[in-house]
């Protein structure tokens, strides 16, 4: 490795120290909610934390992700390929599109919902088949789960993204009350209770 | 106390903190939520101008009239405002006043990827560049002080990645700045020829001495590793860098990136083995360590081209690639599109059946360009949708005149169109001008506008009367259309299109995201479809084809009941149905 590396002679310093999440799904399934959470609940842990978000004409029903990345010091704001310790997918598709971002050894957590594109929608392409048994016989551990289904149990369709945050803060080293105390503060007053049952039928979802 | 904040954000606590009066800007992604984040301060005046050139005046305004002013805009925003702020190089200010410009290296969400650090260097105006959100609220506040110390207004330069990026911030209470007295001036505040010609000279001695602070100011700061090699780079850069190289090189990390300083950068490459300058699109820095005389490497091995992460540094310096997973197939793409209920469809899908050559413009509905809509011709930058339909019939004559349509909507009229269409009168071109009035500025994420009557605050105001503007201006044939009733659409386009003199029609609707928009019934698909397909060419994401039934579906949790689906079926197979 160090006679590629262009005459640099040090790996860089925080590479082991610092996690990488991304966060994928479909415009207005509502991402940036999930990693404002998230970044929150980072926060309360006193660590250092930056989220890149998406804005703008992506959030029309396009592809999107969102990166979340924490630990002593976190430089770039950005993940790129090999580098994310967890996949958080809100949509089969694109779980599989943004799979070259998983660090060797990452966890993917999927939702079973499955959006077609517009190209799938106007016939120029096909929804891929069994996209997560693809993933899987490469030897990578997947978490899924119906969180559209849960969501409705929980009161409402759009409650999606906290179902999924639920499912992931199990799988994190963070405590239930931190994630339930960053809830509060990111979703309306009004809305908390249903988003209560959200996040904790994702958390007991597996 | 720190707080997590996206980059604009922490630039809107900066402004709070460092005690600013006023704020216009128009509304651009990456750089919207800077004036959105700061109306939420009660003690500064916000507001949405119809265009960047009218929010740097305003800003321009209340800096002479003793207030700290700031407008934002996105990088194509500054070349709208361009003239005002060439010439507020010169005039300096009272109060500091301060430009904030979003550029999108990537284009994530813009027509161009220019280079805004062009424009300090072209105006003469001292810019500054965050790397994270930290310093974009400390460089918000500074610039303020640079502002007044030498008597220029100050670029605040930012990235999409910096602009939407959160990081800690720590927060502090707003100092209490007083309005500065306003004395009349006319040979600083009246640029006559005869004021000009000095202030010119006196903008060269300042940047003379912008230079000089250049050399020894905290912003550019030297990290000293003990390495052989060394990297000069700025912003969203910077942190790249760190990551893709850590502590195996010397940083020079500039803050402002123009004026650049010379003995700095000359002592910071002395003595190291090689100096790589990493900075996205131009090579702004480069050419100016070639020109003073510092070997450096740069766009001979990096992209002049999209955005930059820790990937391009290690593809193209340190020549690492990280072990990454892959899946054989190849997945379709996932374009954005226009939601469930939007107003356009039913306007675009008439446009793609009637195959008129469509002048577009910068919107949601710049959307409608894609497939299956497929019903845009061009689209250039804001406001042009109207000028380039009348160079175009200008061009092409009559004939082609009733086949061409210009669409544009309601923010972007107020924008630049108004001026266009006043061309159309004047200069009498039987163009057909189509505005899209969704109520509201939608793809930037609902800022309100002059149409909407009401205010960045949220208060109700006075609103425009686009039919009696329209007829105002000189266009007699103005006509109002529901774009939900495709029918009535299609009516209007053809009478329109054969008129002989030009016709607005205003295609009236309110966005579908809008809170005040209550939604229809679903719309459900009968045992009538005969599966024709003919639905899926509206492009609505909540219709989908079911391969084993052979039959159109609707999905019950998007879909708005819109009708324009059901009103195009042949079979009349897609009926109301029940939210589940």
């Amino acid at each position: 490795m160090s006679n590629s590396r262009g005459g640099f002679p040090c790996p860089p310093v925080n590479a082991e120290s610092v996690k990488s999440i991304i966060i994928v799904g479909v415009g207005g399934q509502g991402t940036l909610l999930a990693s404002r959470i998230m970044g929150d609940a980072l926060v309360q842990k006193g660590y250092d934390v930056k989220v890149s978000e998406v804005h703008g004409m992506s959030q029309r029903g396009g592809s999107v992700i969102t990166y979340v990345r924490y630990g002593d010091e976190v430089n770039s704001p950005v993940i790129e390929n090999g580098e994310a310790d967890i996949i958080l997918a809100f949509e089969e598709l694109e779980a599989a599109r943004y799979l070259p971002f998983l660090k060797p050894g990452g966890t993917v957590i999927t939702s079973t919902q499955q959006i077609d594109p517009m190209p799938v929608i106007t016939g120029a392409a096909e929804y891929p088949q069994e996209v997560i048994l693809a993933i899987e016989s490469l030897g990578i551990t997947v978490r899924r789960l119906d969180a559209l289904s849960l969501a409705k149990q929980a009161g409402s369709v759009r409650a999606v993204n906290v179902v999924l945050i639920g499912a992931l803060a199990k799988d994190m080293d963070i405590e239930k009350e931190v994630w339930l105390s960053a809830l509060e503060k990111c979703v309306p007053e009004k809305f908390l209770e249903l988003n209560q049952k959200a996040f904790e039928l994702g958390y007991n979802s597996y | 106390m720190k707080e997590l904040l996206l980059g604009n954000e922490a630039v809107a606590r900066g402004l709070y903190e460092v005690g600013v009066g006023v704020v216009s800007s128009y509304p651009g992604t990456p750089s919207t939520e800077i004036t959105e984040a700061a109306a939420k301060y009660d003690e500064i005046y916000t507001e949405w101008a119809p265009n960047e050139k009218v929010a740097a005046e305003v800003a321009a305004g209340a800096a002479i009239g003793g207030a700290r002013s700031f407008c934002g805009m996105k990088h194509v925003g500054l070349n709208v405002a361009a003239d005002p702020i060439f010439t507020m190089s010169y005039i300096g200010v009272n109060a500091g006043m301060v430009i904030g410009v979003a550029d999108d290296p990537g284009m994530h969400s813009s027509q161009n990827e220019q280079d805004s650090r062009n424009y300090a260097k072209a105006a003469k105006i001292l810019m500054l560049e965050p790397s994270d959100s930290q310093e974009c609220k400390d460089f918000t506040k500074l610039a303020y002080a640079l502002s007044e110390e030498y008597d220029t207004p100050v670029f605040l330069r930012l990235t999409t990645r910096i602009s939407h990026s959160r990081s800690l911030v720590e927060i502090s209470e707003r100092d209490s700045i007083e309005l500065k007295p306003y004395d009349k001036n006319t040979a600083k505040n009246v640029m006559l020829p005869a004021f000009a010609r000095p202030k010119h000279v006196a903008v060269e001695v300042r940047t003379k001495k912008l230079t000089e602070w250049a050399e020894t100011c905290e912003l550019n700061k030297i990290i000293d590793n003990n390495a052989k090699i060394g990297v000069i780079t700025s912003g969203a850069c910077y942190q790249y860098a760190r990551e893709a190289i850590g502590d195996g090189a010397n940083y020079l990390k500039l803050g402002a990136v123009y004026p650049l300083p010379v003995e700095k950068i000359k002592s910071f490459a002395a003595g190291l083995d090689k100096v790589y300058v990493i900075e996205e699109l131009d090579d702004i820095i480069e050419a100016h360590c070639k020109a003073i005389g510092v070997n450096v490497v740069g766009k001979d091995l990096l992209p002049r081209v999209g955005e930059f992460s820790q990937r391009i540094i290690k593809q193209y310096i340190t020549c690492d690639e990280n072990a990454f997973f892959s899946l054989p197939a190849e997945l379709p793409i996932r374009p954005p599109v226009m939601c469930s209920g939007c107003p356009h469809r039913g306007l675009f899908y008439t446009l793609n059946k009637a195959k008129v050559f469509v002048s577009g413009d910068i919107g949601c509905y710049t959307l409608g360009a894609s497939a299956p809509l497929s019903a845009m011709d061009t689209c250039i930058c804001m406001g042009a949708s109207i000028s380039a339909l009348h160079g175009f019939n200008k061009a092409r004559g009559e004939e082609a005149s009733k086949r061409a349509v210009a669409v544009i909507g309601d923010s972007t009229f107020m924008h630049t169109g108004i001026n266009s269409l006043v061309n159309v009168a004047y200069n009498q071109s039987n163009s057909v001008t189509i505005i899209l009035d969704n109520s509201i500025t939608g793809m930037t994420g609902q800022q309100q506008n002059p149409t909407t009557g009401f205010t960045l605050k949220g208060d109700p105001t006075t609103a425009v009367n686009l039919e009696a503007l329209c007829k105002s201006i000189g266009i007699s044939r103005v006509t109002v259309v529901d774009p939900y009733d495709v029918k009535a659409v299609q009516k209007v386009l053809a009478e329109e299109l054969e008129a002989e003199e030009p016709s607005v029609i205003i295609s009236r609707r309110p966005c579908a995201l809008l809170k005040y928009v209550k939604h229809a019934e679903p719309l459900m698909v009968n045992e009538n479809c005969i599966g024709c397909k003919i639905c899926m060419g509206v492009g609505c994401p909540s219709l989908s084809f079911d391969a084993a039934s052979k039959k159109a579906v609707i999905d019950a949790n998007t879909c708005t009941g819109c009708n324009v689906c059901a009103g195009i079926c042949p079979k009349n197979a897609i009926v109301k149905g029940v939210r589940s």
